[in-house]
């Protein structure tokens, strides 16, 4: 016996590690799942790499997180002082090779060049994401990415704020060119960020043009996909997709992307993998905001714009009913003596106080002393046009249906009066109307 | 001549390294495989602790200690991702080990072999992982990338070359 432990110690070693292992994985994707299940609605529609972990699992995981992150953050923080030293330092071992006045003023000049290019391209991703907050001015807190999860089938960075930050999970990531992703953990002092093209990833959409729902995932490749939908013509390559609000973690109507590509899923028969190229550059993410809170009422600046906007138009409504109000021209018995057939349908009073013709009437002549009602006398376009009669009346017309009272349930049909009918001088009083 | 057996050259070519060299290589090779790729995505092809697994565990020819060093890099690696502990464990578990194994038969020396080495267990590691993700977590949807893993394991094997070279120089011999 003991030689066979000395002769296979090698073996064995391993296998008892692996399968220590392959333990502790079962334990770790069951747990998530108990936990899950115990909350109804949370992680609905994620997978297992999106689902928060069980807590032995989240100290492990925030010890190693921990004993990199500080180094990850230390280097970001410095390596821009580090770009400008080593920029010097070039700039310098340059000028040294030059003449003396001119070195000095090239090396100066490519100094304030290079610096001014960092600075303006650091102002201008600030003064974007500046932008971007006053325009949804939601609760949101900037962060700079300060590494990746280092493996090609975990699309994960890390952020360098965390808990003390106000960061919580599933809280929603994005630039102003749109969606990243979602917090998945959260430490003290940095987040690891979940990006939308995890294979554990997934999101909310519509689908801009045609108004499709679906859900957007992440792929093994590192793509977006919307594999939930079957083939539709309506759906074309370069329609935008927008967040849908509808998975309770992204706001409605943020930029997901695109649609790149539409083909069969051959997986998936009788879906569709219609792949999206994100609006925002998921591989080259310096800073991004996290909402940290989202609002049903509208933020103060947008809350006045619709104020103004709201004041705006109950003014215009207020104007069109002084006006509506003066007009002579809505009187009953004014409409009654100009015949009420043409009158009632063939014109009507918009909410503007203007007058709108309608269908199969032909619009009155502006300047036609006849063709008005109302007004002040002898000023022309003072008052409502008047319409004038059709000229092939039918069944249909205005004033050709006898009133309500002088039919007879389940008599036969009646023609209407001669004296309610108005008829063009060329037509015969009993003339049918055409069959299509 | 027949004493050279793979005993004898097990003790001829083991090799020790300062304690603080093998825990602070496997250390800065994980922090430039966090950190690099967001300057440089396309290094995410890259496994710097694959390789800094293989050379441990070929310069020891311990198995065990192939085993556990691979296993320990791997769970460290496991905690920047989103996956379950393990999944990268087992994989450079078993790489450590076979590396370790491979160690006593091949000349380490020699470029061409390391290149050969560091190619195969990558592409080895490609499979480890599928059949982890398949089997061990029922994720239908995690797909082998032939290209991908292809293009990986060239990446590897090229840029093994000089991570072994600098590493060869703390190496001790026990």
């Amino acid at each position: 016996m003991e030689s066979f432990f000395t002769r296979f110690k090698n073996p064995l070693v391993l296998i008892a590690i692996v399968l220590l292992q392959v333990i502790a994985l079962a334990m770790q994707v069951q747990r998530p799942a108990k936990e899950a299940d115990a909350l109804p609605g949370a992680g609905a529609m994620e997978g297992e790499g999106a689902a928060p972990d069980g807590r032995d699992v989240s100290l492990l995981r925030r010890w190693t997180v921990t004993a990199i992150t500080p180094l990850e953050a230390a280097v970001a923080i410095s390596s821009s002082r580090v770009r400008g030293v080593w920029d010097d330092y070039v700039n310098l071992r340059q000028a040294r090779q030059q003449n003396a006045v001119l070195k000095d003023e090239v090396a100066r000049l490519r100094e304030e060049e290079a610096s001014f290019a960092e600075d303006a391209a650091q102002g201008r991703r600030l003064q974007r994401l500046l932008a971007f907050r006053e325009q949804y001015a939601l609760a949101n807190v900037a962060a700079q990415v300060i590494g990746t999860s280092g493996s090609e089938r975990s699309h994960v960075l890390y952020l360098d704020k965390g808990s003390a930050d106000g960061l919580k999970p599933d809280q929603p990531v994005i630039t102003p060119d749109g969606v990243v992703g979602k917090i998945r953990d959260v430490f003290p002092h940095t987040s690891q960020l979940l990006l939308i093209n995890d294979p554990s990833s997934g999101a909310g959409v519509i689908l801009a043009a045609t108004r499709i729902r679906a859900i957007v995932r992440g792929t093994a490749a590192g793509q977006v996909q919307i594999d939930d939908l079957t083939a539709d013509s309506r759906i074309k390559v370069g329609e935008p997709v927008i967040t849908s609000g509808g998975d309770l973690i992204f706001p409605r109507g943020l930029p997901v992307g695109t649609i790149q590509s539409i083909a069969p899923d051959p997986l998936h028969q009788p879906y569709t993998a219609i792949t999206i190229r994100p609006a925002a550059d998921l591989n080259r993410l310096e800073e991004v905001l996290v909402i940290t809170a989202t609002s049903a009422t509208l933020p103060p600046a947008a809350a006045q714009d619709a104020a103004v906007a709201e004041a705006t138009a109950e003014a215009n409504q207020r104007a069109a009913d002084l006006v509506a109000g003066k007009l002579p021209s809505l009187q009953p018995a004014a409409a009654a003596a100009n015949g009420a057939g043409n009158g009632a349908a063939g014109t009507a009073v918009g909410a503007n106080g203007g007058s709108v013709s309608g269908a199969g009437t032909a619009p009155a002549a502006p300047d036609d002393p006849e063709s008005q009602i109302g007004g002040l006398p002898g000023i022309a376009n003072s008052g409502l046009p008047k319409t004038k009669p059709a000229l092939h009346p039918d069944r249909f017309s205005p004033g050709a249906t006898p009133p309500a009272v002088e039919m007879t349930p389940g008599g036969p049909a009646q023609s209407p009066s001669s004296s309610q009918r108005q008829t063009s001088p060329g037509q015969q009083p009993d003339q049918q109307p055409q069959q299509p | 001549m027949a004493e050279r057996s793979y005993t004898s050259r097990e003790e001829l070519d083991q090799y020790g390294f300062h304690p603080g060299v093998t825990v602070m290589a496997p250390v800065v090779c994980i922090l430039l495989q966090a950190m690099l790729p967001k300057t440089l995505p396309w290094l995410l092809h890259l496994d710097l602790p694959l390789i800094a697994t293989i050379f441990f565990a070929v310069s020891r020819r311990s198995p065990i200690a192939g085993t556990v060093t691979g296993t320990l890099i791997g769970l460290f690696q496991d905690g920047l991702t989103n996956h379950p502990f393990g999944v990268e464990g087992i994989a450079k578990g078993v790489v450590g080990y076979v590396a370790a194994s491979l160690g006593f038969a091949v000349d380490i020396e020699n470029v061409i072999n390391r290149v050969a080495l560091v190619f195969t267990l990558s592409l080895c590691q490609s499979g480890l992982l599928y059949l982890i993700a398949h089997w061990l977590l029922g994720q239908t949807s995690y797909q082998l990338l032939p290209v991908d893993e292809m293009i990986s394991a060239v990446a590897n094997s090229v840029v093994a070359i000089p991570v072994f070279y600098v590493l060869d120089r703390f190496r001790i011999r026990d």
